[in-house]
Order: C-alpha cells, then sequence, then structure tokens
C-alpha cells in the first residue's frame, strides 16, 4: 500500500531558482536562503520517498486565460521545464508517475472533488524551485514527481477550506493503491508577499509565523480564514498559502514539526519552509503504556529521532540570528561603498 | 443594476484580478503570454507597435504597453503573472517591475526588502492611506 509519510511547505520565488542557476548561492543574500534548507536537503535524502505530490500554482505558464482549471493534475510520464521569458531552467525533466497519478484522479473525481486532468504541462517555478530547494542540483531528480497544480493566480483561488479536504481525498487515494510507494507531499507557494500595485513589497512577518504554527497544531483554525484576509494580511500574493492546507490536508490531525526555517527576503517574498511528519494519534495514557511495552526498541528509537530533529530548529534560530545581523551589516556595506 | 461592492477593494495599492478584470484584460494577458516565446519576443521587439496589431487592445491598453505604464495594464485587465513576461522582454526581474509600480528606485526598494519589506500596519485599508 502506498502512504503519505510527510508533507514539506516551502516558498516558490523564482528569484531562488535564478540564483541557483547563475551560481549566486554563496552571496551573503542567497546564502542566507540557502543555508535554511540544507537541514531539509537532508532530510528528504534520508526519507527517500519514492514519490512527491506537488502542490502549487502555475504562473501565466501552462495556462493562459483561455482555460484556467482550479485543481489540475498531472498525469504524464514527463513534463518540461518551460521558458518563462528568461529561457528554461537548466533543471532535469519531472518525470512522473502517471499510474498513481491516473489513480488519485480517479478517486479524488468519485470523491466528488472536479479536478482537471492534464497530460501535457509545462512546469515553472512553481514547481521546479522546490525540488531545486529541496534536492539540489542532481543530473536527475531522485524521485517521481506528481504535479497538482492550483488556480491562485485568477480570482477567487479554492477556499482553504476546500484545498484541506481535497488533501485528505488524495490522502485516501494514495492509501488506496496497491504498490508499496513511500509518498512526500508538499505545499508550494508564498508566504507574505505582494508583486503588484503600490502595495509591492509587503511583508508579515507576524502572520507567516503564526500561519506556521497553526499549520502544525490547529490546522482547521486556517481552513476558515478568507481569502481577503489573506490578502490585506499576507500581501495580494500571499493568498498562494491556501496550497499549503492541501498538503496539511493529506497529513495526519497529529503531526510532529521536525523542521522549520524562515528568512525574510528573497527578491520581493518572505521565504518559508516547514516539515511535518505523521505521527500516530495521541492515545490515552494507560494504551501508550501499553503499546511501549509491545514495541519498546521501536518506540523508542523513534523518540530518539524526534528529539534530535527538534533540538536542530533552536540551532537554526540562533544562526538565523547571526545571519540577519550579518545582513543588516551587509547592507550598511553595500551603502558605504556606494557613497 | 449597479455592481456589489467587493471586500477586497478596500485594500490600498491593490488590483485584484478577478473575472471582471480578466474580461477586460484578455487582449493584454494574451499579447504577454505570447512573449513565451523567444521569436515572438524578437518579433516584438523589432516592431512593437505592428505586434500589437494582432491583438484586440483598447487604445489605453495599447498606450499602457507601449509606455510601460504597470500599473495601468493591470488596471486595464492585466495580471502581474503575464506583464512580467512584457518586462521579461525588456530584461526586467520581478523585483524591478515592482519597484516601478511603487514609484521608488530599484535601490530603494530593494533595501525596503532588506530591511523587513512593507509594514502591512498602516498599509491595510485604504482609509489608511487617506490619511497620509
Amino acid at each position: 500500500m502506498a502512504k503519505i509519510i510527510a508533507g514539506v511547505g516551502t516558498s516558490h520565488v523564482p528569484a531562488i531558482g535564478a540564483a541557483l542557476d547563475n551560481g549566486k548561492t554563496e552571496e551573503t543574500y542567497w546564502k542566507r536562503v540557502f543555508s535554511g534548507y540544507e537541514e531539509s536537503k537532508r532530510w528528504i535524502a534520508e526519507i527517500k520517498p519514492d514519490v512527491c505530490i506537488v502542490v502549487f500554482n502555475d504562473h501565466a505558464t501552462a495556462f493562459s486565460v483561455d482555460v484556467v482549471p482550479t485543481f489540475a493534475l498531472g498525469c504524464a510520464d514527463e513534463f518540461i521545464p518551460a521558458d518563462e521569458g528568461w529561457g528554461p531552467r537548466p533543471v532535469p525533466v519531472v518525470k512522473g508517475h502517471s499510474a498513481l497519478a491516473a489513480h488519485i484522479a480517479q478517486s479524488v473525481i468519485l470523491d466528488e472533488f472536479d479536478l482537471t486532468v492534464v497530460n501535457k504541462m509545462e512546469v515553472d517555478h512553481g514547481l521546479t524551485v522546490p525540488l531545486s530547494l529541496m534536492f539540489g542540483q542532481p543530473e536527475e531528480w531522485p524521485c517521481k514527481i506528481i504535479p497538482l497544480a492550483v488556480n491562485v493566480v485568477l480570482f477567487p483561488p479554492p477556499t482553504g477550506h476546500r484545498c484541506f479536504a481535497l488533501g485528505e481525498s488524495i490522502r485516501k487515494a494514495v492509501e488506496s493503491y496497491p504498490e508499496d510507494l513511500k509518498v512526500v507531499i508538499f505545499g508550494t507557494g508564498g508566504m507574505s508577499h505582494q508583486i503588484s500595485g503600490q502595495r509591492a513589497g509587503l511583508i508579515n512577518s507576524k502572520f507567516d509565523k503564526a500561519f506556521l504554527d497553526n499549520l502544525t497544531a490547529n490546522p482547521k483554525k486556517l481552513t476558515q480564514m478568507k481569502h481577503v484576509e489573506y490578502m490585506r494580511e499576507a500581501g495580494a500574493e500571499g493568498v498562494e498559502m491556501v496550497m499549503w492546507l492541501v498538503m496539511r490536508g493529506a497529513l495526519n490531525t497529529n503531526v510532529e514539526e521536525v523542521y522549520r526555517f524562515y528568512t525574510v527576503p528573497a527578491s520581493n517574498t518572505a521565504v518559508g519552509n516547514i516539515i511535518l511528519e505523521n505521527r500516530p494519534a495521541p492515545r490515552a495514557k494507560k494504551a501508550a503504556v501499553v503499546r511501549g511495552k509491545a514495541k519498546p526498541a521501536t518506540r523508542a528509537k523513534k523518540v530518539a529521532t524526534v528529539r534530535a530533529k527538534a533540538a536542530a530548529p533552536a540551532k537554526k534560530k540562533v544562526a538565523k540570528k547571526a545571519v540577519a545581523k550579518k545582513t543588516v551589516a551587509g547592507k550598511k556595506l553595500t551603502k558605504r561603498a556606494r557613497r | 443594476m449597479k455592481a456589489k461592492k467587493k471586500e477586497y477593494e478596500d485594500i490600498p495599492g491593490t488590483i485584484v484580478f478577478d473575472a471582471d478584470q480578466s474580461r477586460m484584460g484578455y487582449g493584454i494577458n494574451m499579447f504577454c503570454m505570447s512573449l513565451l516565446k523567444a521569436e515572438n519576443r524578437e518579433a516584438f521587439k523589432a516592431d512593437e507597435e505592428k505586434y500589437l496589431d494582432q491583438y484586440k487592445l483598447t487604445p489605453e491598453q495599447r498606450e499602457a504597453i507601449l509606455k510601460r505604464q504597470w500599473i495601468r495594464m493591470l488596471e486595464l485587465g492585466g495580471n502581474i503573472y503575464f506583464t512580467s513576461k512584457l518586462g521579461a522582454t525588456d530584461g526586467l526581474s520581478f523585483q524591478q517591475v515592482a519597484a516601478k509600480m511603487t514609484g521608488s528606485t530599484q535601490q530603494e526598494y530593494a533595501d525596503m526588502m532588506l530591511a523587513g519589506g512593507r509594514p502591512v500596519k498602516g498599509n491595510r485599508r485604504k482609509s489608511e492611506w487617506e490619511k497620509k
């Protein structure tokens, strides 16, 4: 049986892809962003998923204003990285898992989600930047990818509530697929940003942090948030964050937040990254003890892993503060250099 | 019949690309979309006026494109993910287009972002901008 074991939330800022492709990762500005993903890269290299379902949005690349599907599932064997006006990104062709994708499509449509099936789709930075952030620059992507494109360009996007419910339905679909596959689901986009109009440049770190907190512990609260609140509080394009709720809906109610990273800015945008691993629902104390006795070795090992991982973000926080200070210093330097 | 007021109209400096805007801006957006192809970028650069003749545009939309009035294009139904392709054709990044829309220089805008971005305080409602 296929199983979704974890979820990844990440921004998909195009400038991050450009920085990587143009060899700027060692520049102070970009190092601040890329260093935050080192832990995530290690994590996914260890997990070795067979398939990643990547929830993203197309940015007027595969879909013009001729056809705007709300949810479109990529069921092809491969997806070519698109030319978005600056030339295509020099990244590997994205290999799909058409059998699992077709199974998911059929399953969620019968579960009453009117999904669009896409058999040909070029993929833009919305899909390829998260892959680069999590997998680096390999010759081939290390697993199969199923793209799920969500419309967030033409208002209104689907509601957060609907996105979460689709995630739940995708999970049911995956779990009814007979082959043993380890699946990780990505929710991408955001965090706070606005790239259009006179209010461009808006960032709301307080909002973003609360979003991450609730994503882990209280996602149902987020499903009630209206689009206008995302747009007012987190920028017109911040509404992309509804896509993270598809990812969250596909996970257990009980998850362990094993990693979190947040930095401002990458170009116009606040960058966020979170990793959530499925955990069994907490049981009554008595039951837990019994279970603990039954499988002492496994339990002890699991807890240790979690503890080690949980310690990492705390260290990162300190590192991040240091980086933030450096950035300020860097900025002063630039100013001085300009004089 | 008067159109119902939209709850997001109250957000300052923001043009929400909804179905009404999309209907109005079809020509602008499809023109921008064509710039995804390298040969079309070349053809457009060679003769902008002639290239635009292929698209159904109002005189205002045509002028906004030719004069690179980035905000005006959005007001007339353009969407940022489409108009940014015109930016790319001109060699501009998303950030450079954004800087132009806010009326600041690229350096001022980049500095604002490095300092944490535009704060949400005072930027939530149109009434807050009118006070300024």
